[in-house]
């Protein structure tokens, strides 16, 4: 077992881990972030999108272990004193989600995708997602309500930091 | 009261945002894989690397004794208890059928078939002791190509003796909704025969399939990542003897089905079984790969095509051979799949005869069932393909042949030659609707310069008028077609005391959008704002009555029992209003959520009145003292959405890419309760179709191991592969329900299949090409551009064959697609055309 101290949607955790556990389980089954969900083995479907240090990453594709010391906002700790992140905002605005299970990763990659470039063309949009995968919604309205994200506001990024 | 009063003049119509979201957007959500029970235990499955074999020996010993291992069950471990997977839709009195455990007992008949089940404390422990189990097998002939096994050899199952399951036979002579078409091919002054193949597709829902059973207490509760929870606990308390008051089925929320979770599986029996033998909660969660594998497949058919016209392309006749691959066994509707596209080959035209056969094949591979339109996409692809192949030999365009042979608008209600009555549509405005934003014309004139140029790139415009059967079922044509069970649906609902509305439905959302659509529905209907009212589904113990999601059937039929409740309602309230009204019942009318005494303003709220039952005070005599109403609606017909969806295409001939340039659809699915979610069940549909048509297909190599068993081979498309739609609609209420709606669920899928492949082809045909097989992937165009044979005909692989006749060829054996011993068979029926 490996020790580690992650904050977590801005809380401090300590914990015993495996070293091969995933941050992904580690995120749902020991601290309950269970919001963060796994929709593949190969890394190609970015469900389990999180950001580590305001950035995006695959959460199936780091050791719990690597973000020992770093910082990880979930599609939990978006929402703040019960207001909608913008992007949460956008993408129930226009519709971006049917069943929802793509949406916790699409959310937070699209954040990272308006931090990288705030004002993208539908291209740029398209091709920004391409690591998420989305079985329901054709893809449409995601594209839409990420260039209404764009649009509306600069986009803050949770508890990681910084303004776009 | 609490009832609003401040709504939209009627919220069925309105683009309300969705109640559903609030959860889903912020990570709030009840995946079956979050569910946490204490002591609980966590199943993996071994599976079998042969596709076919006799399993010599197990032994289990290696993984028993591995940290965490608490027990490891093989199928003789179960023995009678996991009973036979259940199969609700035999086709015929005499189709065979092989016993279908959950874990395998004596042979493996595919690749991916459960041989044992490991439970530990723990995820990992379960899974770091599959390695562990060391089987034998002894390997058996693999049957994989569907085409082979109908022609005998192999045998998928040899104690059934044959690889044929059942032959199911529609013949519109026969059934006196039509001619015979062996005399209208007899006659045929043109005849195009085609062979297309419907590739094996994965249904490849986002959220893995996962099952928890927690068996402690009295009864036992399953929770499931399942499309139908109703239709589960009934087949889980047969397939294994519990009794169904001892069994509650919950489906919390479900990321998406598309026929994928439409099953009674393996995993649940097996999780079901174990948790009660052990006496523990257990979970057993699919992986990515898991799934891809052994989740059902969908598609998977050969058909080969008969359609005889005139000379002005007025089709006499259609005669459709097709072949199913049922996989290695037969799931839930497994050989239901291919009838429900049997009514469907004749889609929106008026063809005096029909004759459909079907013969269901089995082979080693993983079983098919429904996928998102479940027959009526490759009936659909099939007509809509071979009026494009029609219009060429006709010498017109493909709207124009299409033209000449639909229904017209004023024809409805319209009696066709499969027996069923479309109620109402209108070919007609969709298609002038869908030109327009296409701008078809200037297309038309840009493919011309285009391959007057001799572009490298080419231009192709692809069309597809479907129609299609939904709303899944009136339960006495289900009865005829020997299916198991009713198509009916349940509803009931709760007037609360504070004004506030329970609707319980029989309908099992997972991403339609079911608690924002039936509020909307509710709100009208009673007279209460939207956001007082709450949708309640997915759990047998609170939605007692239900038939579930699938063939786009919540709307017209769950959505009509919702109405039905609600009409219900207000005839219980309507004595209790008088009552306290101190008037007459009848001078009472209800509008507005209000019985108001006619002439008067004297009025009670709905909502008052559940006050006032809920005390029960002053209550007219005899009357109970409850608003609270049940409904259980069986539609009287199906429903019959259409709508005409244009696609161009620009393909490189040079490397054999192809880039959907632009992709119109304008559908009619009669009146909208809600046209965001409408619109999201369109883009949906199409992407599901188009990937068909360009990138997915399930592959099985000759030993029968599944080649594309992760995402990184199977290709659902992304974002980046995809263009924007324009989307419209033209509106011809459904005269067969009161809301005047019809399905939408699987309209996308089941369009935009032929309307790609349509264009693909038509970019090409002037080079030789005549058809591309699926998926048109760059690697198949490009092969079909370089092996042009003499003929002028390729398709880039081995499975289409193609032929046609035109009768003022005066020597038919000059027709180049003719083969030789055709040309014969042609020359004799046709002798005295020439
Ligand atoms: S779970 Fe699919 S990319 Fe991480
Ligand atoms: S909304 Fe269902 S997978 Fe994206």
């Amino acid at each position: 077992m490996a020790q580690i101290s992650i904050k977590v949607d801005g809380v401090e955790y300590a914990d015993a881990v495996e070293p091969r556990t995933l941050l992904v389980h580690y995120l749902r089954d020991q601290v309950g972030k269970t919001g963060t969900v796994v929709g593949c083995d190969t890394s190609n479907c970015g469900s389990c999108t999180v950001h580590l240090d305001g950035t995006s990453v695959k959460s199936c594709t780091v050791l719990a272990v690597q973000a020992d010391g770093h910082e990880v906002t979930t599609i939990e700790g978006l929402a703040k004193d019960g207001e909608l992140h913008p992007m949460q905002q956008a993408f129930h605005e226009n519709h971006a989600l049917q069943c929802g299970f793509c949406t916790p990763g699409m959310v937070m990659q699209s954040i990272d995708l308006l931090r990288d470039n705030p004002s993208p063309t539908e291209e740029e949009v398209r091709h920004g997602l391409e690591g998420n995968l989305c079985r329901c919604t054709g893809y449409q309205n995601i594209v839409k309500a990420v260039l209404a994200a764009a649009e509306s506001a600069p986009v803050r990024i949770g508890t990681a930091g910084g303004t776009l | 009261m609490t009832v609003t009063e401040e709504r939209p003049v009627t919220e069925v119509g309105s683009p309300r945002r969705r109640k559903e979201d609030g959860r889903l957007v912020t990570g709030r959500t009840r995946w079956t894989d979050n569910i946490s029970l204490p002591g609980m235990l966590h199943l993996a499955m071994v599976r079998s690397p042969m596709a076919h074999a006799t399993i010599t020996s197990i032994d289990v010993e290696a993984a028993k004794s591995s940290p965490g291992v608490v027990a490891v069950f093989t199928g003789a471990d179960l023995g009678d208890e996991q009973g036979s997977l259940p199969c609700a839709w035999p086709i015929t009195a005499d189709q065979k059928a092989p016993p279908h455990p959950s874990i395998a007992v004596d042979t493996v008949n595919f690749a991916g078939e459960i041989v044992a089940c490991i439970v530990a404390r723990s995820a990992v422990a379960a899974k770091d002791a599959v390695e562990l189990v060391d089987l034998e097998y002894d390997e058996l002939p693999v049957v994989v190509e569907m085409a082979a096994a109908a022609e005998g050899g192999n045998l998928t199952h040899p104690d059934l003796g044959t690889n044929v399951s059942a032959t199911w036979v529609f013949d519109s002579a026969e059934a006196g909704t039509g001619g015979n078409v062996e005399d209208a091919i007899r006659d045929a002054e043109v005849l195009v025969e085609r062979t297309f193949r419907q590739q094996r597709l994965i249904p490849a829902f986002m959220e893995p399939r996962s099952v928890v059973c927690d068996p402690t207490g009295e009864q036992t509760t399953l929770w499931s990542a399942t499309q139908i929870p109703h239709i589960l606990k009934l087949m889980l308390a047969l397939t294994c003897g519990i009794s169904e008051s001892k069994l509650r089925v919950i489906a919390p929320d479900v990321g998406g089905g598309f026929g994928g979770k439409l099953q009674v599986t393996p995993e649940e029996v097996i999780t079901l079984v174990v948790s009660r033998r052990l006496g523990k909660p257990c979970k057993y969660t699919e992986t990515r790969s898991e799934s891809l594998l052994a989740g059902h497949h969908g598609r998977d058919q050969i058909q080969t095509l008969t359609l005889s016209a005139t000379r002005d392309g007025i089709v006499t006749g259609l005669k459709v051979d097709l072949l199913a691959d049922m996989g290695a066994y037969l799931g839930l509707v497994t050989p239901g799949v291919p009838i429900l596209g049997a009514f469907m080959y004749n889609a929106i035209y008026k063809f005096p005869a029909y004759r459909f056969e079907c013969r269901n094949i089995f082979t080693n591979k993983n079983w098919t069932d429904a996928y998102r339109g479940a027959g009526r996409p490759e009936a659909t692809f099939a007509i809509e393909r071979l009026m494009d192949e029609l219009a060429v030999e006709i010498g017109v365009d493909p709207l124009e042949i299409r033209e000449r042979n639909w229904i017209k608008h004023e024809e409805f209600p319209f009696s066709t030659v499969a027996g069923l009555e479309y109620d109402t549509g209108n070919y007609e405005a969709a298609t002038a609707r869908a030109k327009e934003l296409f701008g078809y014309d200037a297309l038309r004139a840009e493919q011309r310069e285009r391959r007057e140029s001799g572009d490298p790139v080419q231009l192709g415009i692809g069309v597809s008028t479907f129609t299609e059967m939904c709303g899944l079922a009136p339960s006495r044509v289900l009865g005829a077609l020997s299916y198991g069970a009713g198509g009916w649906e349940h509803a009931s609902i709760r007037m609360l005391p504070s004004g506030k509305v329970e609707v319980i439905t029989g309908s099992s959302g997972h991403g339609q959008g079911h608690e924002t659509a039936w509020s909307q529905i509710v709100a009208d209907r009673l007279g209460v704002a939207f956001d007082d009212v709450e949708v309640l589904h997915g759990d047998t113990q609170i939605s007692a009555r239900g038939l579930d999601t699938y063939g786009s059937r919540s709307l017209t039929v769950g959505g009509m029992a919702v109405v039905a409740a609600a009409d219900k309602v207000i005839e219980k309230a309507r004595p209790i209003a008088a009552h306290l009204l101190e008037a007459n019942a009848d001078d009472l009318e209800f509008t507005g959520g209000k019985f108001n005494v006619r002439g008067t303003d004297s009025s009670i709220g709905i909502g008052d009145l559940a006050l006032a039952v809920f005390a029960a005070h002053n209550m007219p005599d005899g009357v109970e003292p409850s608003l609270d109403a049940e409904a259980t609606f069986d539609p009287e017909n199906f429903s019959f959405p259409h709508g005409t969806h244009l696609c161009a295409v620009e393909v490189d001939t040079e490397t054999g890419e192809t880039k959907i340039r632009s992709y119109v659809c304008v559908d009619d699915i009669g009146k909208v309760v809600n046209p965001l979610i409408v619109e999201g069940q369109v883009h949906g549909g199409l992407v599901q179709g188009i990937a068909q048509a360009l990138w997915e297909e399930a592959v099985y190599d000759d030993s029968g191991t599944l080649v594309t068993g992760s995402f990184v081979d199977y290709l659902v498309p992304s974002a980046a592969d995809l263009p924007h739609f324009t989307t419209d609609r033209t509106e011809s209420p459904s005269s067969t329900n009161a809301l005047g709606v019809k399905g939408v669920g699987e309209a996308g899928t089941i369009a935009s299949t032929p309307a790609v492949v349509n264009a693909v082809v038509d970019a090409l045909r002037h080079l030789g090409v005549r058809d591309i097989e699926m998926p048109c992937s760059p690697h198949r165009v490009w092969s079909a551009l370089q092996h042009l044979d003499g003929d002028g005909s390729s398709s880039g692989a081995d499975t289409p064959t193609e032929k046609t006749y035109v009768a003022d060829d005066a020597d038919p054996s000059h027709n180049a697609q003719l083969s030789g011993e055709d040309a014969g068979r042609a020359a004799a029926d046709h002798g005295g055309l020439g």
